[in-house]
């Protein structure tokens, strides 16, 4: 326990270990804003779990002074749900990235979703793999060049929150590695979360794919190319936020619009509605250049039923009706005879 | 083998010391169903038996093929019984197909109950019979029972209002009833059975019930043809106590429940569909009320992640699969090597390579148990040799994983799994507990602290105060456990893993003579599910004054200290293996010596006959 009355801090959070990730790398704001926010989320240090697959996001663990768990590639889902399903009072986070976590780990991913076990999966997607030297990934853009690919990528990338969507998450958000602003209220709302929480966070890589998300990164034109999420606010962005987003229901697409022109008013805006399974799916489909990607909470369902609990009240109900075990009387049970 | 100690009585009652039945009949006849009742009755009448069920890895294979008889084999009788048998003296046959498959194993002289009824020019056609052999004579060599059983049973249930197709369901009753009469067997457990199966259906349970009575009534009442006669199976010598049957499967479930509560620990079932190794899943999932929580997972990989992250968290994680399953938990159970976490991994064992065949049993992957891993990552392997054993040996393989902080690889398979043995019922509370703490205090802590004895790594679970930190699958520092890329150290806690696994040898029981003397000209050196035949075998000969004795091995990684030294006290050691010869390699590379291999990969467990027959080629060799 925190006996101590003293709140911890970010040093309490800071592990002794000298963080190995190249100068530059995305993964030291995440884990900044990470280690901040711990002493926010109230819960005793004892209790959290960081639990990674393989790559450079997944040294992650190595750096919170928490429990950690660094296994093997693509399984971090697998074994954290082994961690909740023992003790569901751990506060568990699966740290992993587009290759760990889409590729080899895809099928673990799909069925964490699906099953919505309560923990929050950050997904570091740089899309590139970083510590095997450059591979393009599946979320890398076709026509990306690298060793394995000196001529350019040929097959289409996966969109990690129309994948999560899809696999059934009940919280899929996106954010940008060194916006800490946006990040923490995320963060926040993915650990308050109860179930699957999927945060996607747009990472650079600065050794082998820098630069991919200069687009969205940049602040100058950050205005034109986010779409800050806001429930119950209209889908705005842009310079004053006089750009909008709007429902052609003729094409059943999203368009954008601009305020004043052609009759456009507030009203025929879309406003984001973050328990709208339909519209999450058609805003983690949108893609620059043509429009701005969503940024913040696309979809949220409180109100789903958790995997864990599920596991626990099934057992309760059970055991409610049976008596107590006893394994000389389950030994004993069916047929037995007598031999004197 | 059963016919020479059994003759005719004047009485015309077949006095036999004992008997080898088989059902056989398609996939969906209920032969299995048939074979567990009247291995219920065998039971409880008082016979040692052991049995053996054989069905076809297609749930209904189209009605009247080849490839879907379901057999069942019971061996039962007076002495001591510890395989199915070898040679069937009743063959119960349900159709053509049944017949044509399992003929081949009936002894000259032996019965066959045939349901007559099934031998339409279809039936007789899809199986590969040109004439009907109940007719043209082939069937000379045997004493053949041929009644219309599928229009019996149909007239038994005749007042129930069943369907057609219901009614003709009811032979595998009328069959076990006609059965049972033939055995002087008694039918209430079975009608017990009946009517708590069908409790929410009675029509169908008063039909089964009275199509197995008709079935009983029709041999006391009916004129059989000569040569058939009751037989007489004097009850067995047994031990005092109360008994049950029991699969494989079942003793390793509850050996499971008994590990858990010997050691304490609650336990984590991570487990993905996989023939034979299911039934355990499905087994422990019925048993809330215990510590145990089982998991279904998304495939074989994340089944044995999670039981990895259970253990992780401070239960015991086990996963369980067949060989091919085994193979894609081959990584994680290197992680768990490496993390040092506890972890049980169970492989019931199939005849493989790839899908092999799924239902039957072989022993080929000791190999993959031993080696079948990246880097030097050696982990216990402990093997079950009967189905009763099952129980033992996973409670023997938590208290490995749990004190040594390791995997351990429990080795059973598809004969094990299914066959069933009455079974002593042991007390719990006669077991010694070996209860597992997890460290608490914070003083000193490092997660690279390890009991000196053992050598084990200390287990601080999640949401211990004070104990927070990492572990992975880089090497770690061994004073520390923070990750190190440091050569000498990796050097070291390789050959620390090597010592501590190499050191469980000091806790495990010196090797036992499991019949026979120390020394002499040959000793059968066996493990895992051969035990019976090589039991049976080996009493065979020895009555014979050949001298032979046994050696069943139960931990194979480590081997026990005095092995190599016991076993070089024989002039020839023979090594009966469901594979291609994979522990007697284990044996002549370890201890130099000229150990011989006996190999059966047929699907079929070893015949006690196949390992005299190698015990007398082995002692011939020696008097040469």
């Amino acid at each position: 326990m925190n006996a101590s009355a003293q709140p911890l801090t970010i040093k309490d959070f800071t592990s002794d270990q000298e963080v190995r990730w190249c100068p530059g790398c995305g993964d030291y704001a995440i884990l900044k804003t990470i280690q901040k926010l711990m002493p926010k989320i109230n819960q005793p240090k004892e209790n959290i779990v960081f639990v990674s697959g393989i790559g450079c996001s997944s040294r992650f663990p190595y750096h919170m002074n928490t429990y950690g768990f660094h296994t093997i590639h693509g399984r971090a889902a697998a074994i954290a749900t082994g961690v909740k399903l023992t003790n569901p009072a751990l506060d568990v986070w699966v740290i992993t990235g587009d290759g760990d976590g889409l590729s080899i780990g895809g099928n673990h991913m799909t069925h964490l979703l699906r099953r919505n076990v309560n923990l929050q999966i950050l997904l570091f997607n740089n899309e590139i793999y970083g510590l095997t030297k450059g591979q393009y990934s599946p979320t890398s853009k076709t026509g990306t060049q690298s060793p394995s690919t000196p001529d350019g990528s040929v097959d289409a990338p996966l969109r990690p929150c129309s994948f999560a969507l899809g696999a059934g998450a009940k919280f899929v958000a996106r954010t940008i590695d060194t916006e800490t602003q946006q990040m923490a209220p995320v963060m926040l709302r993915a650990h308050e979360h109860k179930g699957a929480s999927f945060v996607e966070i747009y990472q650079n890589c600065p050794v082998y794919n820098d630069g991919v998300f200069e687009y969205i990164k940049d602040k100058k034109s950050a205005a034109d190319t986010r779409l800050v999420l806001e429930d119950g606010k209209p889908l705005t962005f842009g310079a004053d936020n006089q750009r909008g987003i709007r429902l052609n229901p003729k094409r059943l697409a999203l368009e954008i619009v601009t305020l004043g022109e052609d009759g456009v008013t507030e009203a025929d805006l879309l406003v984001h509605d973050e328990g709208n399974m339909v519209l999450a799916q058609m805003l983690a489909d949108l893609k620059a250049p043509a429009f701005p990607e969503p940024l913040g909470i696309l979809y949220c369902d409180p109100m789903a039923p958790e995997f864990v609990d599920g596991v626990y009240q099934q057992r309760q109900a059970v055991r409610d009706k049976k008596p107590p075990a006893d394994l000389n009387a389950l030994l004993r049970s069916g047929h037995t005879w007598q031999v004197d | 083998m059963s016919t020479v100690e059994k003759f005719v009585n004047q009485d015309g009652v077949i006095h036999a010391k004992s008997v080898v039945v088989r059902f056989a009949g398609d996939s969906g006849d209920g032969m299995q169903l048939t074979g567990n009742n009247f291995t219920e009755a065998t039971a409880i009448y008082g016979n040692d038996l052991a049995t053996f069920p054989d069905f076809p890895a297609e749930i209904r294979a189209p009605a009247g093929a080849t490839f879907g008889v379901s057999a069942f084999q019971i061996y039962f009788g007076a002495e001591d019984v510890t395989t199915a048998g070898d040679d069937v003296d009743v063959l119960v046959v349900m159709n053509p197909a049944a017949l044509i498959t399992n003929l081949k194993d009936l002894l000259s002289g032996g019965l066959i109950l045939v349901d007559a009824g099934a031998f339409t020019d279809k039936n007789m056609n899809r199986a590969g019979y040109k004439t009907n052999p109940l007719e043209d004579g082939s069937l000379d060599a045997y004493r053949v029972m041929a009644i219309d059983i599928t229009k019996q049973a149909v007239e038994a249930v005749k007042d129930f209002g069943l369907s057609h197709r219901f009614a003709v369901r009811c032979k595998n009753m009328w069959t076990l009833g006609l059965v049972m009469w033939l055995f002087d067997r008694n039918r209430d457990a079975t009608i017990d059975g009946l009517e708590k199966k069908f409790a929410a259906r009675p029509e169908i349970a008063k039909a089964n019930i009275a199509a197995l009575n008709a079935g009983h009534a029709y041999g006391e009442t009916a004129e059989l043809p000569s040569g058939v006669e009751i037989y007489m199976v004097p009850r067995a010598d047994v031990e005092p106590g109360l008994y049950r049957n029991t699969t494989g499967t079942e003793a390793l479930a509850y050996g499971l429940l008994a590990g858990s509560q010997l050691s304490g620990l609650p336990l984590t079932f991570a487990s993905y569909p996989i023939t034979p190794a299911s039934s355990l899943l499905h087994t422990l999932s019925a048993l809330k009320e215990f510590e145990v929580i089982t998991f279904q997972a998304e495939d074989e990989i994340a089944a044995a992640c999670a039981a990895i992250g259970a253990s992780f968290a401070g239960s015991l994680g086990v996963t369980s699969s067949s060989g091919p399953g085994i193979s894609l938990k081959g990584e994680a159970i290197s992680l768990a090597c490496a993390t040092e976490l506890p972890l049980l991994v169970i492989n019931t064992q199939r005849a493989g390579p790839s899908t092999g065949l799924p239902t039957k049993p072989e022993q080929s992957d000791l190999n993959q148990a031993l080696f079948g891993r990246h880097a030097d990552t050696m982990v216990p392997v402990i093997a079950a040799s009967t189905s009763v054993d099952c129980f033992e040996v996973a409670i023997e393989a938590i208290r490995l994983a749990t004190r040594f902080m390791t995997p351990v690889i429990l080795l059973s398979d598809a004969y094990l799994a299914n066959a069933s043995e009455p079974w002593h019922l042991p007390d719990i509370n006669t077991y010694e507990p070996f209860p597992v703490t997890h460290a608490t205090d914070p003083d000193g802590f490092t997660p690279a602290n390890r009991d000196a004895s053992t050598l084990a790594r200390v287990w601080a679970k999640p949401g211990t105060p004070g104990l927070e930190h990492r572990i992975g699958g880089i090497e770690k520092d061994f004073a520390s456990g923070d990750i190190s890329y440091d050569s000498d150290n990796h050097q070291k806690m390789t050959t620390l893993r090597k010592a501590k696994i190499d050191g469980i040898a000091q806790f495990i029981p010196e090797q036992s003579i499991t019949l026979g003397a120390p020394g002499g000209k040959l000793a059968v050196v066996g493990w895992g599910s051969t035990h019976g035949a090589i039991h049976q075998a080996v009493k065979h000969c020895r009555q014979q004054d050949m001298d032979v004795s046994h050696i069943h091995v139960r931990h194979l990684m480590p081997l026990p200290t005095n092995l190599g030294d016991l076993l070089k006290t024989y002039d020839r050691i023979l090594v009966p293996e469901m594979n291609t010869g994979q522990f007697v390699a284990v044996l002549r590379s370890k201890y130099l010596i000229d150990a011989q291999p006996l190999n059966k990969v047929s699907g079929q467990p070893f015949k006690i006959r196949e390992i005299e027959a190698a015990i007398k080629v082995q002692l011939e060799g020696v008097s040469r």
